[in-house]
């Protein structure tokens, strides 16, 4: 089940909002999809994103993804654990495995995203 | 799925990639034993009096001198030394050949083999791959699992030797060969017992803790092997040379197809080869990304991964004949960031001996 306090993206990101920042990951389905992760490219602090656009890379045995910017934001964090623990995503998509803390730019809307009950439809459909 | 299968399309084939990790299943068979359905895989036999001179002349390795049981693994070249696809060569009877070849280039083997064996009167070409099925057990194990299911006593098949017998009633071409860089076995049998073969030997397998493994371990293992891959590390413009198989293109032999363009590859030296690559920063190369040396791009990485033994991020690729020895550096494109690394010996992995 995907937790019902954020939103989700038709690419299998999450987005977490929390005030005027949130936090960013991949979804239980994606991880599961990609198999065990191997290597994870984290952006710079400091980075300013536009909504769709790639924050970083996830690397499997043997695949390459992008990770997509849920909203428009600034990279305030990174999640450090991923970089010698990329498995973190796949042991705890939800948590630990977070992926980059960011601050909305404040014209950003994150309405368009989906809430748990549409991802899961969404997900069930594919 | 019972197994719990991801399955994605291979050469017209549904194809397991894993059954649930990738990393689970290449431990399994660098520490245990795994078992791998690989029935995509094309088997063309070449029959006839005169198969024997027409095999030979058709591939690079020595495959006319073969005895009966006896396997090699060979390349099958253009007259321009290029590689139509990479093959074991397999000696069932003293008339009788099987060329066991990669799924994807089944179609036009045969073709090629075909309009070879013209020249020879009498042979005869038969593609037997839908009615054959190929099981994999490979690992330090294997042995052990199919022990109690063989008839024949399975340390009297050497490394690229083979029997024709039965392994849980089945009739089977079993031989000691794999892409793993593990001891193991290959089972060719018939398609229609592929599936109770499959099971019994899981069954026997079950307190050795063997598993099944699919088409992602295969590349992993193979990699960390230093094994080629067709549509990787070969394709249609590469020589074998250049792609350091050597040791499988006898120069000597009085003729085979290429022969003549190998020989003069030979004498300038490769104009590119096929090196491994360890990357120096965090990152990982893939098929496709550019290799620059001294600030030139001079390459292409063809396989590259993180090794899932080794734990590192290595990669095969070409670089430039004379600039091609193990510790030069090297910068490696990943999505535009150079990336440094150096070349390094393959292959990667070796396993050690056991008694």
């Amino acid at each position: 089940m995907s937790p019902t306090d954020r939103r989700y993206t038709m690419e299998h990101e999450w987005w977490q909002e929390e005030g005027d920042e949130g936090r960013v990951g991949i979804t239980e389905f994606a991880q599961s999809e990609l198999g065990d992760i191997v290597f994870v490219e984290l952006p710079e602090v400091g980075r300013v994103l536009r909504a769709g656009e790639a924050l970083g890379v996830v690397e499997s045995v043997k695949s390459v993804s992008d990770i997509l910017s849920p909203v428009a934001g600034e990279v305030i964090a990174v999640n450090e654990a991923l970089r010698d623990r990329p498995e973190l995503i796949n042991r705890s998509p939800y948590d630990e495995g977070w992926v980059v803390r960011l601050r909305k730019v404040p014209e950003t809307d994150a309405g368009g995203l989906m809430d748990a009950a549409a991802y899961e439809a969404y997900v069930n459909a594919h | 799925m019972a197994l719990g299968a991801k399955l994605v399309s291979f050469g017209g084939f549904l194809m397991p990639l894993h059954y649930g990790s990738i990393l689970e299943e290449h431990r399994a068979v660098r520490e245990r034993a795994g078992i791998f359905d690989v029935s995509h895989m094309g088997e063309i036999e070449v029959a006839g009096d005169q198969a024997e001179r027409m095999v030979d002349e058709l591939v690079t390795n020595r495959a006319g001198a073969l005895a009966v049981g006896g396997a090699l693994y060979t390349l099958m070249c253009r007259d321009d030394g290029t590689v139509i696809d990479d093959l074991l060569v397999y000696r069932t009877g003293p008339a009788r050949f099987m060329l066991v070849v990669n799924a994807s280039n089944t179609a036009r083997d045969l073709q090629w083999v075909r309009a070879r064996s013209r020249g020879y009167d009498g042979v005869k070409v038969r593609d037997i791959s839908a009615e054959t099925a190929l099981v994999a057990v490979q690992g330090p194990l294997a042995a052990k699992v199919l022990s109690p299911l063989a008839q024949d006593d399975l340390g009297g098949i050497a490394p690229f030797a083979f029997a024709q017998t039965r392994v849980a009633g089945i009739e089977a071409l079993l031989s000691r060969t794999g892409y793993t860089g593990e001891d193991g076995f290959e089972l060719y049998v018939d398609a229609a017992r592929a599936r109770e073969l499959w099971r019994a030997v899981l069954e026997a397998g079950r307190g050795l803790g063997l598993m099944p493994a699919g088409l992602g371990a295969r590349d992993t293992l193979r990699f960390e092997a230093g094994l080629c891959l067709y549509g990787q590390e070969l394709d249609d413009t590469t020589n074998p040379l250049e792609a350091g198989l050597k040791p499988f293109v006898k120069l000597d032999k009085a003729r085979f197809v290429g022969r003549e363009a190998l020989l003069r590859v030979a004498a300038s030296g490769p104009r590119r080869r096929l090196v491994g690559l360890e990357l120096l920063e965090p990152g990982i190369a893939r098929h496709g990304y550019p290799i620059a040396m001294d600030g030139e791009e001079v390459g292409t990485v063809t396989s590259g991964m993180l090794a899932p033994t080794l734990g590192r991020a290595l990669a095969l690729g070409y670089v430039p004949g004379d600039r091609a020895e193990p510790g030069r550096i090297l910068a490696v494109g990943v999505r535009g960031r150079q990336v440094k690394g150096r070349i390094v010996r393959t292959p990667f992995y070796r396993r050690s001996k056991r008694p």
